[in-house]
């Protein structure tokens, strides 16, 4: 029982990060139709840019803040520079965009800082643990779980709250009809971008405390976020929450009481098995099919 | 009839010049080993390239399972040449017929979903054959297949693309190919004019997946070693970018793509830090200015010789005949 309870917390603490990431894979998937193969590679230099404020002696906090603002800004380039011309020629061109900038954030990462495995400075965050009725808590866990509920909170405010976020509701329910209503939709594009972006590289961060950076680190991740998403909903951003703690939490379960070689394989089944039943996701809401 | 005949005799002439100049380049040296490494890889991407493209091309349906058909059939030829010491050919038809057992398998219960969630689900198929696959020890695990013989050469190769081309060509102009089209087309239309849809898009995947494992056979009986992680969803993102360069839609598209890229990545494999840069931009590029494909959905065939023929005709002043 123990056991159960203490995976079921490691898999919290990886299934937050994955939400975070899966947030933004939702928001520019719902927005634009298009898989941003390149979020995962988002993650990846957030992750170096945090990490690099923290050799400099940046703490926690101030390094968080500049890995998001810079892979903000990152995001928009990558969408006015490799989307915005493609996206509504074709989905396919696009997606073939998405592949070339993922592919090039991975591997001029390689050039400039080569293939080697980091880790964050110790000193980051001192290793604490406590123990709560059996079940041992690191601080890390704590972090990650601070630092994710903190920004869902902020972001469904942004999205509910703000006429911005008003403006993200319209577009990815009806884009032309939204335009026609007088909303910037390229601003809009590029504002789900800097949002989803921002996310991506916290989880970036918190993914880099947790286990190690190093250039290709965001493809599993990215990939299991989308599944993420998918599971949740794609679209919904309470979605994206619900389906990459599960998702998190049935890895951590299947690693610890199956095969571990299996990990992987398991979001992929999950996968498979949700788009046959319930297609929409668990959150997300079903479209009729018109003629 | 007499001009049809006529340009199959030409093809027929062409391909020959070809295959020969390349079996004496070969045989004499004169091609180095990298490049007939890269020929040899050439081949093998075209299969896939064109195969790819009867599924997202021209019948419309996104998949992402390729490298995991590419698999299936490469594990399902080497266990029997390897394991079982049975002669290459049976190798071939076995791993087609696994490839497209798996084409069935995969795609009957996933063919309901519609872009990219056949997309991520066809992805996430491809995956689970990897993870699988590291898991049996009986075909050597994570560190793979060892040992397999050696026995594709440039014939073996020659004649595998040429009927994979010509089969897919064949699919595409038959009353199948038609059906396939309408699918891509407007698959509801199409189900209100009789076409099972269903049935089409099986086909289409199943054709596909074991064209697929024929290139897997290939590609293990050239190397004589295959790992899971050779398989992984980065192999499958290759062949698409092959057909979208090319032309998605567009068979002499892929060809071309494939050949394009291939000997985009030979070359750049003489500056290897940079390699995958700036393949990637090449990518980017290529998305942005050219988005439908170098093709699009355009064919080369012998007129399309015949008509840059007539505009130089005309050009450097000569009378047209014709």
């Amino acid at each position: 029982m123990q056991d159960l309870l203490q995976q079921l917390l490691n898999g919290l603490s990886q299934g937050s990060i994955y939400a975070l990431i899966a947030v933004g894979y939702t928001m520019i998937y719902g927005i634009i139709q298009l898989i941003n193969f390149a979020h995962g590679d988002v993650i990846m230099v957030g992750a170096y840019v945090a990490l690099g404020a923290a050799l400099m002696g940046f703490g926690f906090i101030p390094s968080l803040i500049l890995a998001m603002i810079t892979c903000a800004i990152l995001g928009v380039v990558i969408e006015r520079v490799a989307y915005r011309k493609v996206r509504p020629v074709s989905r396919l061109a696009a997606l073939t965009s998405a592949i070339g900038v993922s592919l090039f954030l991975q591997y001029t990462m390689m050039y400039f800082l080569g293939a080697d495995i980091r880790s964050f400075p110790a000193d980051i965050l001192p290793e604490r643990t406590y123990t709560l009725g059996g079940v041992i808590v690191t601080n890390k866990d704590l972090l990650v779980l601070g630092t994710t509920l903190v920004l869902v909170i902020i972001l469904q405010f942004i999205i509910f709250r703000t006429r911005t976020g008003k403006a993200m509701r319209a577009v990815s329910f009806d884009g032309q009809a939204a335009q026609l209503m007088g909303i910037n939709v390229n601003y809009t594009v590029a504002f789900t971008f800097f949002i989803g972006s921002a996310m991506a590289a916290a989880a970036g961060m918190l993914y880099g405390i947790c286990f190690n950076v190093q250039p290709l680190m965001g493809l599993m991740p990215g990939l299991k976020a989308f599944i993420a998403a998918v599971l949740g909903g794609i679209g919904s951003v309470p979605g994206a929450m619900l389906g990459g703690i599960l998702l998190g939490m049935t890895e951590s379960l299947v690693a610890a009481f199956g095969g571990s070689m299996y990990r992987d394989a398991v979001a992929f089944i999950i996968l498979i098995l949700i788009l046959l039943i319930r297609p929409t996701g668990l959150l997300g809401k079903g479209v009729q099919e018109k003629v | 009839m007499q001009k049809k005949h006529l340009s199959v005799l030409i093809i027929c002439l062409a391909l020959g010049a070809l295959f020969a100049i390349v079996q004496v380049g070969i045989s004499n040296g004169m091609i180095s080993g990298y490049w007939v490494t890269n020929l040899f890889l050439m081949g093998i991407n075209i299969i896939l390239a064109a195969s790819l493209n009867l599924i997202n091309g021209f019948t419309g349906e996104f998949s992402l399972g390729h490298a995991g058909f590419m698999a299936v059939g490469a594990y399902a030829g080497g266990v029997i040449t390897t394991n079982l010491g049975l002669p290459f050919p049976l190798a071939i038809v076995v791993g087609m017929l696994a490839a497209a057992v798996a084409g069935v398998l995969v795609g009957l219960p996933t063919l309901r979903l519609r872009g990219d969630y056949l997309a991520i689900a066809t992805l996430g198929f491809g995956e689970i054959v990897r993870v699988v696959l590291m898991n049996i020890d009986y075909v050597g695990g994570a560190s793979g297949l060892k040992d397999i013989p050696d026995v594709v050469n440039w014939p073996i190769i020659f004649v595998s693309v040429v009927l994979s081309l010509l089969l897919i060509k064949n699919f595409v102009r038959s009353s199948h190919g038609r059906a396939c089209l309408a699918v891509r087309e407007n698959d509801l239309a199409a189900q209100m004019m009789g076409v099972n849809i269903t049935y089409y898009k099986v086909l289409a995947f199943v054709v596909g997946a074991a064209l697929a494992g024929l290139a897997g056979v290939l590609y293990a009986h050239y190397y004589t070693i295959i790992q899971p992680k050779e398989f992984s969803f980065l192999l499958t993102f290759d062949v698409l970018v092959m057909v979208m360069v090319g032309g998605l839609g567009s068979l002499t598209g892929s060809v071309v793509g494939a050949v394009l890229l291939t000997t985009a990545s030979a070359f750049l494999q003489a500056i290897p830090e940079l390699r995958m840069v700036i393949y990637a931009l090449l990518l980017i590029i290529s998305a942005i200015f050219r988005p439908q494909g170098l093709l699009g959905e355009k064919e080369v065939t012998l007129r399309t010789f015949q008509k840059l023929g007539g505009v130089f005709n005309a050009t450097s002043g000569s009378k047209q005949t014709q």
